[in-house]
């Protein structure tokens, strides 16, 4: 009869070693990483404030059906009327109440800004990779495409593609914000990847045979998290104001309820003469807070990254 | 200076603005090509709806100034190329009496001394508050301009312009509501004209400089911090050299110099932000041109307008990469 038991019995007397693997009880290792770097953030106070504003819009995002009083769309109020104690902020020309579709906004706002944040680094990321990685024609090509695409002004460029693709859904936004962006990140990753492509550790992983993708993907970019952090937040924060830019010029979805169209539809009804300052200050500020929550957390993540610039 | 290394350094640089230049042209052709959608029928609709008769004299002639292929590619190519050359736009539909080449050419002006001003101000101001953030790094001062330059430059252009208007132009009518200058007068050189065109420009250039100055406040500080950590600081400041001499005359120097690069790339920034800011101010730059010509449909405006934003952000690039190699020696080779 054999007896199974949970730990081998030692070789030899005097060796036996318990050995506690990963049981299970344990989270994976991204999720402590990301739990680590929390923690580091948390203990920065400008990325410390940043995260909680970050953290409340996020919290107004999600339980809007729970905090809006009304519906965003719904005609139902004395149109062009200033805050009272119905309606918090205002109505709108069209008899929709501002605080509820401030509220709901968020959700548009974030999900666009975050979106497009992430698309943009996704691309920034793959190229920057690639082009760093290889030195040669693919280098000189893509940091060729980087180069132009940085000289072409970013809203302008928007504009026009938003002009031209003539659909009005949100996704579209989104595609035009990542498409302008992603150029910065792309040059700064590359000049990074090139870097780290000439330390040892890398020598090292080629010569014992390990493969491309898993060189750069395991090796080289754990070692830009940082990096990649920072670049996702200032596209983020850049996605957030492109979006508000696009929708205030009517090149948005009007369906849609966002911080952008609500400023969009302040100006067509020419809210500051009819009374209705808290239809411009509110979403305005909105945005400024989300933007600034961004740029505090990147501001974290910068002292993360370059020692000289942490407070002391 | 040895005529030799100069021409070194400037023909690569050249070669690299002309491939550029092509590049931005090329793409310029085939971005519209590749759009879904009928740029045509709305043109035509347009047309129709300002009365004038659509004949398929009419829609030919719409086809091919948007591009609609009637012969190959190849040939639609050296013909754009020519146009280009000559500043052929066409026939812009918001503005019907002039070519669009007219239109832009009285826009540009106007955005011009927008730019410049509103550019140099930012610049100015936001690198002076850089130095000094920098140099006072961790101290009340410059927490406070750090702070403030966020939350200051994350302000929407547009929103700061619709308040500033309200609050400065309808409140208390200190500048004039819209336009870039008096209905009534004809634009010309003389004196009154300008201080009135400059009265005009007021508002407009402060609401980009306040959201451009976080851009320079930042790059400028963290120049200085890095700046401050070299050697050659330490050792100016053994020798006994005043604070503020060390401050200004070398680490603010040498810091600097990472700002110019960036000042040819900010100027993108402050182009994208004037069609924000012209639109609400109703200031006649290529901002406000590009405002009507989205909102209009106006797809050869709308190219046009592109092609000249591009090819001016990538001279002014050419000739700021020109003097950056004047003032670093570094970079000469």
């Amino acid at each position: 009869m054999t007896i199974i038991t949970a730990v081998p019995p030692p070789a030899a007397p005097g060796t036996g070693v318990q050995v506690r693997t990963g049981s299970g009880r344990r989270l994976p290792g991204p999720l402590r990483f990301g739990g680590r770097a929390l923690r580091t953030l948390w203990g920065n106070g400008k990325a410390r404030a940043g995260l909680i504003i970050l953290g409340l819009i996020i919290a107004v995002a999600v339980f809007a059906p729970l905090l809006a009083p009304h519906s965003p769309t719904a005609t139902t109020f004395t149109p062009y009327s200033a805050p009272s104690a119905a309606n918090w902020l205002g109505t709108t020309g069209n008899g929709q109440d501002v605080f509820s579709q401030l509220i709901y906004g968020a959700r548009i706002s974030l999900l666009v800004g975050v979106g497009a944040g992430v698309l943009a680094t996704l691309v920034a990321a793959t190229l920057g990779l690639v082009a760093g990685y290889r030195p040669g024609l693919i280098d000189e090509v893509l940091g060729f495409a980087t180069n132009l695409a940085l000289v072409i002004p970013a809203l302008p460029l928007m504009i026009i593609l938003a002009a031209y693709l003539q659909s009005r859904s949100v996704w579209t936004i989104v595609f035009v914000v990542a498409f302008t962006s992603w150029a910065t990140g792309a040059r700064v990753i590359r000049s990074q990847t090139s870097t780290l492509r000439t330390r040892e550790f890398v020598t090292s992983a080629v010569f014992s045979g390990e493969r491309l993708p898993r060189i750069v993907f395991r090796e080289i970019l754990p070692n830009m998290t940082s990096l990649v952090t920072a670049s996702f937040l200032a596209a983020a924060t850049a996605a957030v104001l492109a979006e508000a830019s696009l929708e205030f010029l009517g090149l948005g979805n009007p369906g849609t309820v966002s911080w952008g169209t609500i400023l969009y539809a302040a100006q067509q009804q020419n809210a500051l003469l009819t009374g209705q300052w808290a239809m411009v200050l509110a979403p305005g500020l909105a945005i400024v807070l989300l933007m600034v929550s961004f740029t505090l957390i990147n501001f974290g993540v910068d002292a993360l990254s370059n020692p000289r610039l942490r407070e002391k | 200076m040895v005529k030799g290394v100069r021409d070194d350094v400037r023909a690569p640089q050249g070669v690299l603005f002309i491939i550029t230049l092509w590049a931005a042209l090329t793409l310029n052709f085939i971005l519209p090509r590749l759009m879904p959608g009928s740029p045509v029928d709305a043109a035509l609709g347009r047309l129709a709806s300002a009365g004038v008769p659509i004949t398929n004299a009419e829609r030919q002639a719409v086809e091919i100034q948007l591009g609609v292929p009637h012969s190959s590619p190849f040939i639609q190519y050296a013909d754009y190329l020519k146009n280009i050359a000559v500043f052929r736009f066409g026939t812009s539909y918001s503005f019907p009496t002039q070519t669009v080449a007219q239109t832009i050419a009285k826009a540009l002006p106007w955005t011009l001394v927008l730019v410049g001003a509103t550019t140099i101000f930012a610049f100015i101001i936001g690198t002076l508050l850089g130095v000094y953030a920098g140099w006072r790094r961790g101290k009340a001062t410059d927490s406070s301009i750090t702070i403030g330059a966020t939350f200051f430059g994350a302000f929407p252009p547009f929103w700061l312009g619709l308040l500033l208007l309200y609050l400065l132009a309808f409140r208390y009518s200190w500048f004039p509501i819209k336009g870039g200058y008096d209905p009534g007068s004809q634009p010309n050189l003389s004196l009154p004209f300008l201080s009135d065109a400059f009265r005009h420009s007021v508002l407009p250039a402060l609401t980009l400089a306040v959201t451009l100055l976080s851009g320079w406040v930042f790059g400028m500080r963290n120049n200085m911090i890095n700046t401050l950590g070299e050697d050659f600081v330490t050792f100016a400041e053994a020798n006994g050299l005043r604070p503020r001499t060390v401050a200004m005359l070398y680490a603010a120097r040498n810091a600097l110099l990472p700002s110019v690069t960036a000042f040819g790339l900010s100027l993108g920034a402050v182009v994208s932000g004037s069609v924000l800011v012209e639109g609400v101010f109703s200031y006649p730059g290529l901002g406000n041109l590009l405002y009507i010509a989205v909102t209009n449909h106006d797809f050869p405006l709308m190219q046009a307008l592109l092609l000249v934003i591009t090819v001016s952000m990538l001279v002014a690039i050419f000739i700021v990469d020109l003097l950056y190699v004047r003032i670093d020696p570094r970079v000469r080779q």
